[in-house]
This record gives C-alpha cells, sequence and structure tokens, in this order.
C-alpha cells in the first residue's frame, strides 16, 4: 500500500503523470452515496424534514401579520432580563424565522435529496491563443485603417483635446456647492462668533443668565452667549457651533494666570470655548480635581488650570479662552470676541502664534 | 487506495449517463422558454450556464454573505426611503416618542423617530438595514483575507481583485454616510469629524469645507447631499461595480483548493442548476433570516436614546461603526504634530492618521498583487489556491497587516477598553503607539515561524505518514512509534504546490551591450526575491518518499497486522 | 404614567399600570424612610457626637480626627451632609485602599449611621443637606419637562456618562459610574456635591426642578423598551463586535454546514 502512494493505480488521460511532482494526481474520489441515496427510510425522512421546514412557513407568515396588527405599538415586553419592544420583537422572530426556515429547506434540499456526486469541468485560458490574436489584430488594422486615423492624426488628438478641456466646465459648474472661503469670507465665518463685549454668558438648554456668586468652586457650567436664543435653524447651529462654552470655576490660588489674562477672569472663573482644536467635538468632560478636561472623541486633554494648554492626546493648539468679567448686576459677560477662531486648525491661519505653555 | 476517477470534462457527458433524465424533465422547449430562447436565445445561455461547476467550501460562501446582504441592503433601504426626509430644516418635534415632545430637531432625525416609533415595523427594518451595513462590510473584509491568504489575487484574476478594492472603499463610503443621515447625536458627532478631516488637507481644505458643506459647519446641505451618496451615487457604482465583479468570477471559473483530481485546468464541485442553486439561493434566505433576527433581538443605533444633533452636546464612547474604527484609533493615538510653513497651518495630527492611512491602505491593497508577481516573477496562471502555509511570506505579511489594522481597531475602542477592562485611558494610548509599529512585526515572525513548522509537518507526513499513538517494543527492548501512512489522496493535497525559487539577478543586456527582449533582473529585485522564498522547507522529491517509505513499510505491516 | 396616559386603552395598559404602581410604591418608600429619620434626628447633639465617634472610627485615619483633612484624604469641612449620604451610602466611603477612584461597592452602614456621620460632617461647616424627596422626585412634571430634562442630560451629563448613563472613561485609569440603578436622591446629591472628580453642579447653574427632571429623564430612559438586547449601551464599538461574532461567526458556521458532505452510506 505504502509503495505505490506516489503513483497513481490508472493513469488518466486526464492527470498526466509529471515527474516533477513527488506524488501523482489520484484523479477525484470514488463517489461515495449517502445514507439518503441507498437507505430509502432515510431518504424519506430527508424528504419529509424538508417538507416539514417548507410547511411551517406560512404558520410563521400568518402569526407575522396577526402580530403586526394585534401587538400594540412601543409596549414593553420583559423577558431575559431585557424589556423588549414586544412589537419589532414578534414581527423580527416570526419574519426571520420563517425566512430562515426556506433557506435551510432549499439547502437540505440541496444536500440531502439532490444528486452529490462532483462533476469536473475544463478550465481554458484567459489569454487568446496567437491565431485569435493575429485575427483581432487584422480587424483593428482594418478599423484604424478606414477610420483614417492613422493618416489624418490631428483628428484623434483634436478630440482627445476637445472632451478633456471639456472635464472644465465640468468641475466649474460645481463652484457654486458652497461659498468661496476668501480671507474676507474666512473673517465672518470660521474666524468670528457672536460673542462680543456685553454679551451675558447664559445657561445652555436654559438661556438662564449666570452671576459669578451662583458658582462655587468645581462647578462646571455649559454656557452660550445670551444672543445665540435670538437665532433659528440653521444660524443658530452654525454660531452654536461655535460659541458654546464651558465654565469653571477654581480655587484662584492652585491655579496659574498668565499676566496678560489677569483680567479675562472673575476669582477664579475661567470661560473656555468648548469646540476641540483638534476636530471640533463639544468637551466637557472636566475633572474638577486635577482641572483636566478630556475629549470624549479622540482623548485630547486640556489643562483648564494653565490657560487650555494641551497636556495629553492628538490637538495641537490650547482651548481658546474667551475674556470675561461681571456686568453692574453680578452676571457673567463677554469683554469681546475670542481672541484666535474655535475649533480645529485651518490651512490658510498661521496658528503657530496662539497661547503656548509658558506664554505671558 | 485510488479508483479509477470518474472524469466528465463537460456536461453533455454527464447528462447522457443518467437514462432518466429525459422522464423527469421537459420534452422540448416550449412556451415561455421557446418565447425567450427565439428572442434572447435562451438555450444557448441556458446549455452554456445552467451546469457551471462551482466547487465547494465554506470559505467561498464569504463573498455570498456580501453579495446577499447588499440586497438585504437594497430591499430594507427602499422601504426606508418612504418615509426618511433627507432634511436639515429645524423643527419642533410633536411625535410619538414622549422623551423628545417639544424638543428642536431636524426633519432628517424627526422623520427616523418617526420610522422607529410610528412605522409599524419600521424599527425592525431600521434595524436590519443597518446590521445588514455593518455584515456587508465585515464579511466583504473577511472574503478579501480569504482571497488575499489563498492566494487568489494572482493571475488572471488581478484585475477582480482590482474591483474588490474598489468595492470596500466604495462601502466605507456607503456606510459612513448611511450612519449620517439620521441626525443623530452620535452621526452628527462624526460629521463633526469629517469637517475636521477634511479641513486637516493641505492647500485645499477650507475650500473643500465650505464646498462640501456649503459654508461653515453644519450648514443647511448636508444631509441631502449625503443622501443623494447614499442612496444613488454609491449604491449605483457598487451595483456596477459588483456585476463585473460576478462577470469576471464566472468567465475565470471558481479556483478550487488543492485535492484529488483537481488541476490548474479543471473545476471539480457541483453544477450550478439544480445544486448550487439550491444551495446559494437557500444560502441568501440564510442570510437574511439571520439579518432578520439580528434585527429583532439585538438592539443598534437607538438614535432616540442619542438625542438630535446639537454641536454643543457629546456623549461618552462616541465611535463610528467598525469599519471606520481603524481610523478612528489612528486619529486617537496620532501625536499632535502640526506645523507652520510661510505663515500656513498643516495639521499632521489629522491629515496623516486620516487621510493618509486610509489612503495607504487602499493603495497598499491595490499593488499587491502587482509587487508579488514583481517579487517572486511567477508569470503563469493560477486556479488552484494556495494553503497559507505554502507562502509563509504572504501570509506572514498578511497576518502582520491584519496586527496592525487590529492594534488601530483597538486604539479606537480604547475608552471602551479602558472601562470594560479597568484599564488607564492614557496607558493603552501611549501603547498603541509602540504597537502599531511593533506588533505586526512580532506577528509577521511568529506567523512565517508556524507556516514553515506547518510545511515541516507536512514534509514529515510525506515521508512517513500520520502518528498512530501506537508505541511498540522492538525485540530489542526499543520504543517507537508506529506510523500510518497517509491516503493518496493526502499526499498529492500535501505535495502538490509549486516550488519557487527566487528570481535570480541578470543584466538586461547581453555580452555585448545590447538589450535583451525581455529586460534583466535588478539586484534590488532578486534580494526582494531572495528574501520572499527565504526559509522554505523543500518538499520531499519522488525518490526521498520511496525510499522513507521502504524504511518504514516493515513497521506498517505490523500496524495493519494490529488494525485486522 | 405619562408613559401610559396616551395609550391607556392598549391590551398591556393594565398589567403594566399595576407593575407602574408597584414600582411608585416601593420607590417612594425607599426615598421616604432614610428622610424621615435624618430630618427627625439631624441637628441633636446626640447624634452628632455619635457620627463623630463613627467617624473616628472608620474616617479619620483618612480625613482628620475633626475632618480637617490629611495628606491621604481632602478635607470635609464645608461639603455639607449631602457628601456623607452619596459617599457612604453608595459604599464608596470609606475606601477599601487608596487609588485614583473610590469605586461604588457594597454600604455597609445602617441608615442611622450614616445621618449620624452626616449630621457630625454638617456641623464641621455648612454644606448642602440631604435633599428630601419632593426635591429630587416631585412627581409633577409633565413629558415636556421630562424631555428637556433629557436635553440637559446630553449637554451637562452624557460627555462623561454616556447618552444613556452607561458611564465612561476618564484620563489615568479614573471613570464615570454608571447610572443604571443608581438611587435618585444619589444622582441629586453627586451634582450638587461634585463627589471626586465630578464638577459642582449647583442650583445656581441648574435648578432643583432641573436637577429632578434630568433624573426623571434617566428613569424614563431606562424604562423604555428596547428593540432587542442592548449590547451593553455601548455604542457601536460593541455593536460591530457582535456583528462580526453573531453575524459573520454565525454565518460562516452555517456555510461549513452549507458546504460539508452529509453521512456517507460507507
Amino acid at each position: 500500500m505504502s509503495h505505490d502512494m506516489v503513483r497513481a493505480a490508472h493513469h488518466d488521460a486526464a492527470f498526466p503523470v509529471d515527474p516533477d511532482l513527488p506524488v501523482d494526481n489520484p484523479g477525484i474520489e470514488e463517489h461515495v452515496p449517502r445514507y439518503t441515496d441507498v437507505e430509502v427510510a432515510a431518504g424519506n425522512r430527508a424528504y419529509r424534514r424538508v417538507l416539514a421546514l417548507l410547511a411551517l412557513v406560512p404558520v410563521l407568515a400568518i402569526v407575522n401579520v396577526v402580530c403586526y396588527f394585534a401587538i400594540p405599538r412601543n409596549v414593553g415586553f420583559n423577558v431575559l432580563g431585557t424589556n423588549f419592544n414586544a412589537h419589532a420583537l414578534a414581527l423580527g422572530l416570526t419574519g426571520g424565522l420563517a425566512v430562515l426556515l426556506i433557506g435551510i429547506a432549499l439547502v437540505s434540499w440541496g444536500r440531502d435529496i439532490m444528486v452529490d456526486e462532483e462533476i469536473a469541468e475544463e478550465r481554458h485560458p484567459a489569454a487568446s491563443s496567437p491565431e485569435e490574436r493575429a485575427a483581432a489584430l487584422v480587424k483593428v488594422k482594418a478599423g484604424i485603417h478606414e477610420s483614417q486615423a492613422s493618416r489624418r492624426k490631428l483628428i484623434l488628438g483634436a478630440l482627445g483635446g476637445g472632451v478633456g478641456v471639456l472635464a472644465l466646465p465640468a468641475i466649474v459648474l460645481l463652484a457654486d456647492m458652497g461659498p468661496h472661503p476668501t480671507a474676507a469670507t474666512r473673517r465672518e465665518t470660521i474666524e468670528r462668533t457672536i460673542w462680543a463685549e456685553g454679551v451675558r454668558l447664559v445657561n445652555d438648554v436654559t438661556a438662564k443668565p449666570l452671576k459669578a456668586s451662583d458658582l462655587e468652586i468645581g462647578q462646571l457650567v455649559n454656557a452660550q452667549p445670551e444672543n445665540l436664543f435670538y437665532l433659528h435653524g440653521t444660524d443658530y447651529l452654525v454660531e452654536k457651533s461655535k460659541s458654546s462654552l464651558i465654565i469653571v470655576r477654581m480655587d484662584p490660588a492652585s491655579i496659574k494666570i498668565p499676566a496678560s489674562r489677569q483680567d479675562w477672569q472673575v476669582d477664579g472663573i475661567l470661560a473656555y470655548s468648548k469646540i476641540c482644536t483638534h476636530v471640533g467635538c463639544p468637551i466637557s468632560l472636566w475633572e474638577q480635581q486635577t482641572h483636566h478636561l478630556l475629549c470624549p472623541c479622540h482623548q485630547s486633554t486640556f489643562d483648564l488650570a494653565n490657560s487650555g494648554v494641551v497636556v495629553f492626546g492628538p490637538a495641537a493648539r490650547a482651548l481658546p479662552q474667551l475674556p470675561i468679567t461681571t456686568d453692574a448686576d453680578g452676571y457673567l459677560v463677554a469683554r469681546g470676541d475670542f481672541t484666535v477662531p474655535v475649533g480645529p486648525s485651518y490651512f490658510e491661519r498661521d496658528s503657530s502664534k496662539d497661547f503656548k505653555e509658558g506664554d505671558q | 487506495m485510488a479508483k479509477p476517477a470518474k472524469i466528465t470534462s463537460s456536461s453533455p457527458v454527464l447528462e447522457t449517463r443518467r437514462p432518466d433524465v429525459e422522464a423527469d424533465g421537459l420534452a422540448r422547449f416550449a412556451g415561455v422558454g421557446s418565447f425567450l430562447d427565439d428572442r434572447v436565445g435562451l438555450a444557448k445561455i441556458a446549455r452554456f450556464g445552467l451546469r457551471k461547476v462551482f466547487p465547494d467550501h465554506w470559505s467561498f460562501l464569504l463573498g455570498e454573505i456580501v453579495l446577499y446582504s447588499f440586497i438585504v441592503l437594497l430591499i430594507t433601504g427602499v422601504f426606508l426611503t418612504i418615509w426618511f426626509r433627507p432634511s436639515m430644516m429645524e423643527l419642533e418635534y410633536e411625535g410619538t416618542y414622549q422623551l423628545m415632545r417639544g424638543l428642536p430637531m431636524s426633519e432628517a432625525y424627526a422623520s427616523t423617530l418617526a420610522i422607529s416609533f410610528d412605522v409599524r415595523g419600521g424599527l425592525l427594518v431600521r434595524q436590519i438595514h443597518h446590521w445588514a451595513a455593518i455584515l456587508f462590510i465585515a464579511a466583504m473584509t473577511a472574503h478579501m483575507l480569504r482571497v488575499f491568504f489563498t492566494g487568489a489575487f494572482r493571475k488572471p484574476r488581478e484585475l477582480n481583485w482590482l474591483v474588490g478594492v474598489g468595492l470596500l472603499s466604495l462601502s466605507l463610503i456607503a456606510g459612513f454616510s448611511g450612519y449620517s443621515l439620521p441626525d443623530d447625536l452620535l452621526s452628527g458627532t462624526g460629521l463633526r469629524f469629517v469637517d475636521g478631516l477634511i479641513r486637516s488637507i493641505p492647500i485645499v481644505g477650507t475650500w473643500l469645507e465650505f464646498f462640501i458643506f456649503n459654508g461653515e459647519f453644519p450648514g443647511d446641505a448636508l444631509i441631502a447631499r449625503l443622501y443623494m451618496v447614499h442612496i444613488l451615487l454609491v449604491p449605483g457604482i457598487l451595483l456596477a461595480l459588483i456585476g463585473a465583479h460576478l462577470t469576471m468570477l464566472v468567465y475565470h471559473k471558481h479556483t478550487q483548493f488543492p485535492g484529488p483530481g483537481r488541476t490548474e485546468s479543471n473545476v471539480v464541485g457541483y453544477p450550478l442548476f439544480p445544486v448550487y442553486m439550491a444551495k446559494a439561493g437557500g444560502f441568501f434566505f440564510v442570510v437574511f433570516g439571520v439579518l432578520i433576527l439580528m434585527g429583532a433581538t439585538m438592539q443598534i443605533n437607538p438614535v432616540w436614546a442619542y438625542g438630535p444633533y446639537n454641536p454643543a452636546q457629546v456623549t461618552a464612547g462616541s465611535q463610528p461603526d467598525w469599519y471606520m474604527g481603524w481610523v478612528e484609533g489612528a486619529i486617537r493615538i496620532m501625536p499632535n504634530w502640526e506645523s507652520h510653513i510661510l505663515g500656513t497651518t498643516w495639521s499632521w495630527n489629522v491629515f496623516l492618521p486620516g487621510v493618509g492611512l486610509m489612503g495607504l491602505l487602499f493603495t497598499a491593497l491595490g499593488v499587491y498583487p502587482f509587487v508579488e508577481a514583481w517579487i517572486t516573477g511567477d508569470k503563469s496562471e493560477h486556479h488552484l489556491l494556495d494553503r497559507p502555509r505554502n507562502a509563509p511570506t504572504r501570509t506572514a505579511l498578511g497576518v502582520a497587516g491584519m496586527t496592525c489594522y487590529g492594534m488601530f481597531w483597538l486604539a479606537g475602542g480604547n475608552d471602551i477598553l479602558a472601562t470594560q477592562f479597568h484599564l488607564s485611558l492614557n496607558a493603552i494610548t501611549y501603547f498603541m503607539r509602540v504597537a502599531v509599529f511593533v506588533a505586526p512585526v512580532i506577528a509577521f515572525i511568529v506567523t512565517k515561524r508556524i507556516c514553515l513548522a506547518l510545511q515541516r509537518s507536512d514534509r514529515e507526513r510525506l515521508l512517513h505518514g500520520s502518528e498512530s499513538g501506537i508505541i511498540e517494543r522492538s525485540p530489542e527492548g526499543r520504543y517507537s512509534e508506529a506510523h500510518v501512512p497517509i491516503s493518496h489522496g493526502e499526499a498529492w493535497t500535501l505535495s502538490q504546490h509549486k516550488q519557487y525559487s527566487p528570481v535570480e539577478a541578470t543584466p538586461g543586456v547581453d555580452a555585448n551591450g545590447v538589450p535583451l527582449p525581455g529586460g534583466g533582473v535588478s539586484r534590488r529585485r532578486a534580494l526582494w526575491s531572495r528574501r520572499f522564498f527565504r526559509h522554505d522547507i523543500p518538499k520531499p522529491t519522488r525518490a526521498e518518499i520511496e525510499e522513507a517509505h521502504s524504511h518504514d513499510s516493515h513497521a506498517d505491516d505490523d500496524v495493519k497486522a494490529l488494525e485486522h | 404614567m405619562r408613559f401610559l396616559s396616551s395609550r391607556r386603552r392598549s391590551r398591556a395598559a393594565k398589567p403594566l399600570l399595576l407593575a407602574f404602581a408597584l414600582f411608585v410604591t416601593g420607590a417612594l418608600y425607599a426615598g421616604f424612610a432614610p428622610a424621615t429619620q435624618v430630618s427627625a434626628d439631624a441637628g441633636t447633639s446626640a447624634l452628632v457626637a455619635e457620627g463623630k465617634a463613627l467617624f473616628q472610627v472608620s474616617c479619620s485615619s483618612c480625613h482628620g480626627l475633626n475632618g480637617e483633612g490629611t495628606t491621604q484624604g481632602p478635607s470635609l469641612v464645608g461639603v455639607g451632609a449631602a457628601a456623607v449620604d452619596f459617599q457612604v451610602a453608595t459604599g464608596r466611603m470609606p475606601m477599601a485602599h487608596p487609588g485614583a477612584q473610590a469605586p461604588r461597592k457594597q454600604n455597609t452602614f445602617t441608615e442611622h449611621e450614616i445621618a449620624a456621620m452626616a449630621a457630625f460632617v454638617a456641623a464641621l461647616g455648612p454644606g448642602p443637606a440631604i435633599p428630601e424627596p419632593p426635591v429630587y422626585a416631585p412627581g409633577n412634571l409633565d413629558e415636556r419637562a421630562i424631555a428637556r430634562g433629557g436635553e440637559l442630560f446630553r449637554t451637562n451629563c452624557s460627555a462623561c456618562h454616556n447618552f444613556e448613563g452607561g458611564g465612561g472613561a476618564l484620563p489615568n485609569g479614573k471613570y464615570a459610574p454608571s447610572l443604571r440603578g443608581v438611587e435618585p436622591i444619589h444622582i441629586y446629591e453627586a451634582m450638587r456635591t461634585g463627589p471626586q472628580q465630578m464638577p459642582v453642579f449647583s442650583a445656581g447653574a441648574i435648578p432643583d426642578a432641573e436637577a429632578a427632571a434630568i433624573i426623571a429623564y434617566l428613569e424614563e430612559l431606562h424604562a423604555q423598551p428596547s428593540p432587542g438586547f442592548t449590547l451593553g449601551g455601548l455604542g457601536p464599538v460593541s455593536e460591530g463586535f457582535f456583528g462580526w461574532i453573531i453575524g459573520v461567526g454565525g454565518l460562516c458556521l452555517i456555510a461549513t454546514w452549507i458546504a460539508s458532505r452529509g453521512a456517507r452510506a460507507r
């Protein structure tokens, strides 16, 4: 047995002996019939199984339709520790099972009942034969000749040039997809927010003005400019995505305030842009003991006790700080707009002069 | 032992062998069949196509999962378009879901809530659609890995590989645009990220941002534009590319794993009609059924819990769907590099991991078949698949690539890892910064060693057979384990592959300095080729096997005696 | 009740109403029981003395004999009774061992003991008191107020605690804990006292009615039926994980069955 392992018992024209290979191709394995082929009872069982699977499908379909109308919407159904949406669960279980049963029945039919003898099919190389190539070349040449393109060469050049240049109007046609961010446009859009001198800092969501005396040490307030709530629709969203603030109050003795920013804060109350300088996620994950602010999107971490400089993560620029003071009634108000644009850096502005660790 | 192979070189042979065929089916083409044959030549198509052979292997069904989840995506997607309104117009919600009553939100989000809570079955279909999208790209990735590790991308299938790479990149766009449509807090955060990503592109970033968003983020146009991309542009191209992919598949015929009777010039398996139709058709229903059951029992993208998009809100665990997770991870672990040239800012911290890495992956995938062919100097057609161990360098490269991808992927969920496994977020980030470079190298070395070990074990099996587990004592008192010879079929499977030798460096000119027609082989190419094939274990020769077997035969006879 | 009012004719209304009534009864009982005791006893010097004794046994090694703080723990002067109730009743204090963060664990003190320690700490300096149920669970919120509570939750809380209060990661191994199953009173106390890294959300920025709306929103959100298992409520990471395991993994198993050869006759 072992001695003839390398050689095929019968040489078949389809599997010529290759002396370079250590073992001859033994040819396709002999077909062995299944139980379902040789035992009538087993075959009948497989047949009945397929029929049973298919017979369940209409039952499930009817149950599905009944559930659609009978189960009220958005009602819970408590099972396995989860409060399921009863309608979606019933519809999905009956429908999904019905579809799955069709699939299993079909596969069982193919697997257990249909003749399962493997057959072989010849492959042909993808490449054409040399004769076919030659014949094709003749036709190509004839075509080129009849088109006169080889003699009157300029036609092709002119055609290619013409079509190519048409790309220009096609691209120019897209120029109105949006406003053009020229220097003047940028000054009016991404380089400006609606913060201005005297604008009150108000609570986000409720628009309640904030008094300095209402804030405790360790407190965080998500704030907006009061004038944001005069806006609606797209304007509201566009401005909100630039003007959002986080106000924190820290013990003035425990934080570092550079000389140039001494009058930007009120007794340890500091206001920073909520928009991350990395890719613009709103950040308010503030640790009151370390004074670190973490962005939940990409984990850039800013030190709010140190003018918002980056202490960890992919952000490159410090968080812009909003200069604030209090008005006559004790409410927090802005002293002007941010001194640098908020949000991610962009190509046209050199951000190297932005506040860095160690600046005064 | 091997019996005479029943080989049918083409289907008609098979039909003549079955006398009862006539009694079963149709007597002749008539009715609809005749009508169609008269007009489109149905009989010719049927004769060509019906008995096409498909080899059977579970991994060949991965591509079918992709195709079927795409069909499910089309079916469920059409259902969703009936109610979805791709509008960013702000309105005040007055629908069924009480926890949103009176809140401002976009029409897109409000209509998504309506699909979820007012349209019966809408919630289920939304979930099926999203699960199908997850499965579509996951199965596509698995399918691509199967093709890679078995070398199915080699000549003549390089173009189909390229089409596949195109399909993968487009499916990312399809998935991401769909993720963004409901305009919930998570998808809005994703768009905010895309805004930053586009902005980081040097020179044209701000312009692209303003063009795509119609001005500043979030603008009023994006959802409608993404809707067009999601339901028309990308699916249209996907459909066309899938058509091309399948046409080439039929034209080349499916690859097959090596085995008895399998050669480069045949394909062994079941005929399309009826066996494969039943199995593949059945598998469509299986995939659809599993997706429905997933939609019924597993919550996905609970937009009502995320809330409407609000540029001042964010949630912990803000992540994209899994297929963008590796880009997200790269962005998370990237050091904060930014440089300033002539009054401009270059945001490498966003551009390199975001745009650069994606470009790198798809370029690497696209050129790999050609690079490998260049290194191996292999110009022949391949229809028999490689067993991954027989291409150790490729397998190791693939595992290294997967490891690198996996590290980026884990980094994309670093906050979830931190909370679920009680680790430090910062420590994970530092670790991953190193791991994305070191782990692939380790994976490469380990995988290559494993492949070589498997090659050695194949060689052992060929020479000495498999271990029987029977310990024998010889008359001299020595103990040894008897080996059972492996079957002829297995021996063939283990030894049929081609043993490559590296290309040799040759000058491109002959002795007289005249350029040779084929050109030369540069030293660098020869060096890469040597590296590619280094350490390969040579398979035994015919003589070695025969010698080993005659040596072992005595023991074998004993074993057989024991068995009987 | 609000959730049910619009569909009171539905078939499931009666059993659900019964379940809800039982829940409300239970919740109210749980809410009132400790509070009455605290209000009855607060301020009595006997309670303060008892609290001081307990404090010196359980807390003083880190916080100092008189709550003045040591290198191991912060001063408790002015943190208020609410801070003590939150930290001790949720098992965070006393800490089992020093670390980045005090984890939630089983509380071993009785309500009376907690009240005594709270009274002692409250006597050290003025701070937030333990709230009465009408403060954090007034029960008169309409659906719009609760929806607004959701908006406040997503603006102020979800950045750390995630969109459904599942918790999230903080730097260097710290974390924002899950809010699932946390007593309303403890959520309220945490907002007012800012335990550990959590910032303070004082009544100056978020008045009691809004704090109650946030708490009510969370309760309503967790009571919502979900279309399937929530997969941990962690968002796309767990969805992708299960998509691969159940979707690709499950279908590969079925594919193996499809491509396998059935039982042979020999």
